[in-house]
């Protein structure tokens, strides 16, 4: 009886030694792995913070919710406008390194100009240091995206009517404009969305009216800011110098119209400072 | 039985206070809110403060305090006067009558979907920064219940039952009205309606008639109604952008709504944009309840906006003072829009005194 328990831990101790040796071998060599592991992500992949500031001006003067509902800038055609709520979206941010591959972040951020949300936006991944080629981001949602279901945007009563295609809108931009020939009020709408002809069940797409906003080269070496500035004047600019006194409201279902902002978007948007 | 159960409680706690380090003791019952699938799939989730955690007692208590006119100050009056389930916890008159008989200046506003506004900016202009704070409010208001916090307070001490229903909420025998008006924020954050015909349609429960489903498409056309730019849509089902606006109802502007709030000028004539289910049971309508039928609301979006300096740009045409539909359309937005109301809210039992 009492060899057996002798036995018996002798078993247990062997057993234990046996356990506690590999178990030390192991850790060892978890510890030389993970040691050139880590100094390889130090040599090689170093991931850092990006974050993105919108900021808004009227051809170079700044402009805050606090120079809202104020008639204080002309357009191209000489409506004095005033802007009452300007919210827009950006998605699918973009970083091309020199190998020419991208690192696409599938996400998207709200600008809220009037409540001033979504101004400063951190999208979760980290990019890798180096020297990228272009940073890019979609104005709007490409056609994939914009057929998802987003709770933040719904929140937000975003959306656009299944009739014109469903969605969501890429900008709301209201106020009020003077007009230059009879110095009367009217209310304008310029909502961008995609372009829809035929509205009802079935609805047609003549063009995409999304696009992709090109800032050009970024040398990422830390935590970076990166200003993204839109210069509102240039919605009415050109190609198409617009006329509010024509197309002022109702301008969702209007695909004319909706490809006219698709144009006279492309030179919105431009890279600020870039600080790190 | 109440007092056996009191005793109880008592010793409960005394075990729990004097052996605290073991961590047994009295605990409320969590009662997570349960979110309808026609929110959790559309919408983000509710606001729930983080000190004030939903749980079958303080919901109880909230609810009994609710009813109860021992909050006014001649106890004639609780907030389901003015806040009545038959009327989706509105009233129906345009202004609301007080505890001395005085009316106030701004309709009676439902409840329900309350843990929805984000903003958490209640009231019709907004001065309401939280439910809990909200609570505060009608007690000493003098021309709603006419009482005040100290006196509720000590009515709820010497009342039987009170002290028990408070130590079983909140684990505390020293009643306060911080603690009150938790448990009414409580209560009130359960009022939760989502199950009209609109709703049953969007799961695939049940079809919609062809006048209701034409009222949606002048909703939801920018050339017609263009509702949805403010009151939600299928996408967003609390029917509510929960912002304020001026949907122009006068020219010269009164009561200056979200302006008296911010001091700012622009703001002045704002008013929350309301949810628009539980329509049936909520007439009168606007903040000061100018409106008694859907027609004359309709008609007002139709034909008789009036400019001001802070209407809302989305308001169209303001120079024939609207977007002129025409009968049938009129027609039909009003069968749409009572399509979203909900006769499960105003008759659930869990909301009946
Ligand atoms: C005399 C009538 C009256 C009584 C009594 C009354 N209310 Fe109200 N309630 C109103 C009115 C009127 C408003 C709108 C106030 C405003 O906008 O200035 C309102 C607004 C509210 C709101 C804001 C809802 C929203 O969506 O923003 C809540 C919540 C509320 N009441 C809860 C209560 C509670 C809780 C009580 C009891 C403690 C109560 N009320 C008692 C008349 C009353
Ligand atoms: C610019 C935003 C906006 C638009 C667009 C809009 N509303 Fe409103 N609506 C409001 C606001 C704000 C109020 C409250 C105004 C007040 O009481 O001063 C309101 C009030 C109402 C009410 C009264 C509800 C109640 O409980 O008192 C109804 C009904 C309503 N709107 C229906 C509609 C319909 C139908 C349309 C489209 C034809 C529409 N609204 C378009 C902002 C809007």
């Amino acid at each position: 009886m009492k060899k057996k328990i002798y036995l018996q831990n002798k078993t247990v101790k062997n057993y234990i030694n046996k356990r506690l040796f590999t178990l030390l071998a192991f850790s060892i060599l978890f510890i030389v792995a993970c040691t050139s592991d880590s100094e390889n992500i130090q040599n090689t992949d170093v991931t850092v913070l990006t974050t993105f500031n919108f900021t808004h001006d009227w051809d170079g003067a700044l402009v805050t919710n606090s120079d809202f509902n104020n008639f204080q800038f002309t357009n191209q055609n000489g409506e004095t406008i005033s802007i009452e709520r300007l919210r827009y979206l950006i998605s699918d941010i973009t970083f091309t390194n020199t190998d020419g591959e991208t690192i696409e972040l599938d996400t998207h951020n709200l600008v809220d100009l009037t409540n001033g949300n979504g101004l400063n936006f951190s999208p979760e991944t980290k990019i890798s240091t180096g020297n990228y080629t272009n940073v890019s981001f979609t104005f709007g949602f490409d056609n994939e995206d914009n057929s998802e279901n987003y709770i933040d945007l719904n929140s937000a009563s975003f959306n656009v009517p299944d009739m014109l295609g469903g969605g969501y809108h890429y900008m709301q931009f209201d106020g009020k404009y003077l007009s230059s020939t009879n110095n009367e009020e009217g209310n304008f709408n310029y909502h961008a969305i995609r372009a829809a002809d035929n509205p009802g069940p079935n609805p047609t797409f003549p063009q995409d009216t999304f696009f992709t906003v090109d800032l050009g080269p970024i040398n990422i070496t830390s935590d970076t800011n990166i200003e993204i500035k839109m210069n509102i004047a240039e919605w009415f600019k050109n190609p198409n110098q617009w006329d509010l006194n024509v197309l002022n409201t109702v301008l969702m279902p209007n695909s004319a119209a909706q490809i006219m902002m698709f144009q006279n978007g492309q030179s919105v948007f431009s890279l600020g400072t870039v600080s790190q | 039985m109440m007092r056996s159960k009191l005793v109880f409680l008592n010793l409960i706690l005394l075990v729990s206070f004097s052996c605290s380090n073991e961590g047994v003791g009295y605990e409320p019952v969590p009662a997570a809110l349960e979110i309808p699938l026609i929110f959790s799939d559309n919408i983000i989730p509710p606001v729930i403060p983080n000190d004030n955690p939903q749980t079958v007692e303080g919901i109880a208590l909230g609810k009994r305090l609710f009813f109860d006119p021992l909050l006014s100050g001649n106890e004639t009056i609780s907030c389901a006067t003015c806040h009545s389930p038959q009327n989706g916890f509105s009233d129906n008159t345009p202004t609301s009558d007080g505890a001395q008989g005085v009316f106030g200046t701004r309709n009676s506003m439902p409840l329900f979907n309350l843990a929805w506004n984000y903003d958490e900016r209640f009231a019709w202009d907004g001065k309401e920064l939280s439910l809990e704070r909200q609570a505060l409010e009608p007690v000493q208001n003098p021309i709603e219940m006419h009482s005040n916090w100290d006196d509720v307070v000590t009515k709820l001490n010497q009342h039987p039952d009170y002290p028990e229903l408070f130590l079983r909420a909140f684990n505390s025998d020293n009643i306060t009205k911080e603690l009150a008006v938790k448990a009414i924020a409580q209560f009130e954050r359960t009022l939760i309606s989502a199950n009209s015909k609109f709703d049953r349609f969007l799961l695939g429960q049940e079809a919609l008639t062809p006048e209701e489903e034409n009222g949606l498409n002048v909703f939801m056309d920018e050339a017609r109604g263009d509702c949805f730019h403010c009151h939600g849509s299928p996408n967003n089902p609390l029917w509510t952008d929960n912002i304020f606006h001026n949907n122009g109802l006068d020219n010269e502007i009164t009561d200056l709504g979200l302006g008296a709030v911010t001091g700012d000028p622009s703001d002045n004539g704002k008013f929350k944009s309301p949810s628009l289910r539980n329509l049936a049971y909520t007439a009168p309508y606007m903040h000061d309840g100018r409106f008694s039928t859907l027609d004359e609301v309709i008609n007002h979006y139709s034909e008789g906006l009036k400019s001001s300096p802070t209407i809302d740009p989305l308001m169209k045409s303001l120079d024939q003072g609207g977007v002129q539909l025409t009968p049938q359309d009129k027609a039909d937005l009003k069968a749409f829009l009572l399509s979203l109301s909900d006769p499960s809210f105003i008759n659930n039992p869990e909301f009946q005194n």
